[in-house]
């Protein structure tokens, strides 16, 4: 795996304009993507995890959208933001593909699966129809479609919806893309249909050297597919490091509460811990961090003025102010602590530490 | 030759709920017949948490509505504190029924009318079922209802629309619990919530049980989740009830092919466990049994039973050892 950046994405500000007001969705988004990672994005709905990758696709309506002035993202040395929309559709699709939570509504009911499949191919290809047709069936036997050549006859609404998911993802990589972005797309399936398309994703990301964003509220699935995780809360990623730094080291009182609250098998407390309250209305943001009125580790300072990054480690990231040095120590749930001493220990044996991290990239930071 | 029923592990406490041999089958004896629920039998007893877990299409919804009367069985029986619920005609034994039990549904915005107030959602199945007499005792019931499921008494007269999905689930629990029922059925009442939310759900469902000694039948597909809030769990797959066993038992003595299928295929949220889990899949052909074999119900070890032929037993019981 080499350790290039492939996508660049630098203080993207998203706004929708709405008929209450200016609604700001995305408030300043950074991340890098590397070549062959998988990079997953945890957050409740409305926390600007979708808005952020529909703007590096740049799906968003383009009436009442609003792009922040200074954002960036860099593909292949080009703003993708200020692209023209004709040079943005020779890489929409062909470079940057997307599937999505729900595939009924993203396939054509009136158009056999083949044809989708084949259509896709020939808009970025040009080669006769008929080698498109086979070229589609190909794909559909990558993805794990049984009889691929019969099934390439039928319509989305006679396949499952494991089986239609799959459609989709064959569709996108029709184009043999280098960033797959998958919005929630086993949210809708069953445990063990789930498992059978994130290996499934896994398996095509090395097959075909693409980097894999991954949208998902499910701390289950990022475990799964996850080289490095970004966790988003109101529009802004609180957190990024990679899998071991977010499950075992994390910083952000958000993340804590996300990880202590869903129980593992092994959970035989009598309470689950829960983040108190609801997301903030993104109509009437709160001064300071947006995450302090439900944050019971919440500084004055919080309430004041939103913290910046703070470096935990060279691919680890946090913004709260817990980590600044005149920030007083507080002692994080049961839950955490026990989780920061197996990193602690995995950390220290040199090999284990290694061992352990043996699926990674080296990751840059934000 | 002996079945054992799941009711032989309590024998000595009365369950509140008992279904035996429940059958539901859609256009039956036509060509597109499914038989959506085939001969499932279980008990839950008073004060239990009893989980049924399954992938869709396994019948575990339709197990519950049938339980609380929203579809008719084709056949069995479904004994609820000690009456046949198929043998309910009056409308008075009926609103007793359902005042007994309530059901808490998976879609919170579409289980909840879009054109009336929330405190009148609430409000109404008080006044139905006549535990209010005036609008002053409507009133304040509404207003203690909102406060134990965590909603600010001034948002009462919202429509809801005006809520997000957790704060409408939580509409719905109000709504289910304010006539005091004994037994809810919680219809994947967890799944259209954001993982923060879905604790305090839970916390409240937990809560509710330890002051009011409530039932529930937890229907649910995040296994992690079901273990969690269960005592007892039922697998359920193509309609049939194929293991049931105590929650911790479950998981870490599954016992039938499909179950051990099931719990490899479920995320961990423990990274190190996650990465170590390898998916077992399930050779659906081991539910095919040729027609003289009759498969039931089968303690393996006690409280732990499994849905296999006779032949099996032993196979089982001495993987279970």
């Amino acid at each position: 795996m080499t350790t290039d950046t492939i996508l660049k994405v630098n203080n993207l500000h998203v706004s929708f304009r709405t008929l209450d007001g200016i609604v700001d969705a995305v408030r300043g988004v950074t991340f890098d993507l590397k070549r062959g990672e998988t990079l997953a994005i945890v957050g409740e709905s409305g926390s600007g995890k979708s808005v952020s990758m529909k703007a590096i696709n740049r799906v968003l309506p383009r009436k009442n959208t609003i792009f922040g002035k200074d954002g960036e993202i860099i593909y292949e040395g080009k703003n993708l933001l200020s692209l023209p929309e004709e040079e943005m559709e020779s890489i929409r699709g062909r470079k940057i593909a997307m599937i999505f939570q729900d595939p009924m509504t993203s396939l054509n009911p009136t158009m056999t699966v083949g044809r989708q499949i084949a259509e896709s191919i020939l808009t970025h290809e040009d080669i006769p129809k008929a080698e498109a047709m086979k070229e589609a069936i190909k794909l559909m036997s990558l993805v794990g479609i049984r009889n691929p050549e019969e099934s390439s006859r039928n319509y989305p609404h006679q396949f499952s919806g494991g089986m239609r998911q799959r459609v989709m993802i064959a569709l996108s990589l029709a184009c043999k893309p280098d960033i797959l972005i998958a919005d929630e797309p086993t949210t809708a399936l069953d445990v063990t249909i789930q498992s059978q398309i994130l290996d499934l994703i896994d398996d095509l990301k090395v097959k075909l050297n693409m980097s894999v964003i991954f949208i998902t509220h499910d701390l289950g699935v990022v475990a799964h597919v996850a080289d490095r995780v970004a966790v988003m809360y109101a529009g802004k990623i609180i957190e990024i490091g990679t899998a071991e730094e977010i499950f075992y080291n994390p910083q952000h009182p958000y993340t804590w509460g996300l990880i202590c609250s869903m129980p593992t098998l092994d959970t035989t407390d009598d309470h689950l811990y829960s983040i108190p309250g609801a997301p903030p209305n993104m109509l009437h943001m709160p001064k300071g961090d947006a995450f302090a009125p439900r944050n019971a580790y919440a500084l004055a300072i919080d309430f004041e003025k939103e913290p910046p990054f703070f470096k935990v480690s060279d691919t680890h990231y946090a913004a709260t102010w817990l980590l600044h040095p005149q920030a007083p120590a507080v002692t994080p749930p049961a839950e955490i602590i026990r989780r920061q001493e197996i990193f602690n220990t995995f950390m220290k044996q040199e090999d284990g530490g290694s061992n352990y991290a043996y699926r990674h990239t080296s990751s840059g930071a934000r | 030759m002996h079945i054992v029923t799941p009711a032989a592990a309590l024998a000595d406490e009365k369950p509140i709920l008992s279904v035996r041999n429940l059958h539901k089958i859609y256009n039956e004896g036509k060509k597109n017949e499914v038989r959506a629920v085939d001969d499932i039998s279980f008990s839950i007893y008073p004060g239990e948490t009893f989980g049924l877990v399954g992938e869709s299409g396994s019948g575990k919804s339709t197990t519950g509505r049938t339980v609380i009367k929203l579809e008719d069985l084709t056949s069995g029986t479904v004994v609820y504190k000690g009456k046949d619920i198929t043998k309910i005609r009056s409308s008075s034994e009926m609103m007793a029924f359902r005042k007994s039990m309530q059901m808490i549904f998976q879609d919170p915005f579409a289980s909840l009318n879009p054109r009336i107030p929330i405190k009148n959602i609430i409000g109404d199945a008080l006044r139905v079922h006549h535990i209010c007499k005036t609008d002053k005792e409507v009133h304040n019931k509404v207003n203690e209802m909102l406060d134990i499921v965590g909603i600010n008494r001034s948002y009462a007269n919202r429509y809801p629309t005006e809520f997000s999905g957790g704060q409408c689930q939580r509409i719905g629990i109000a709504r289910a619990l304010c006539v005091q029922p004994d037994f809810i059925i919680a219809d994947e009442c967890l799944s259209a919530l954001d993982v923060s939310i879905q604790a305090q759900i839970v916390n409240l469902l937990i809560n509710l049980r330890k002051e009011r000694k409530m039932t529930y039948l937890f229907i649910a597909h995040d296994l992690a989740m079901v273990k969690y809030i269960s005592d007892r769990i039922g697998v359920m797959k193509n309609g049939k009830l194929l293991e049931l066993a105590p929650a911790d038992e479950l998981y870490h003595h599954p016992i039938h092919p499909y179950t051990i299928s099931l719990l490899s295929a479920s995320p961990l949220t423990d990274l190190q466990q996650e990465r170590k889990r390898h998916r077992i899949d399930y050779d659906p052909s081991v539910q095919e049994y040729a027609p003289e074999v009759k498969p039931a119900m089968y303690e393996i070890t006690p409280g732990h039973f499994v849905y296999c032929s006779y032949d099996e037993i032993n196979t089982y019981k001495q993987a279970a050892c």
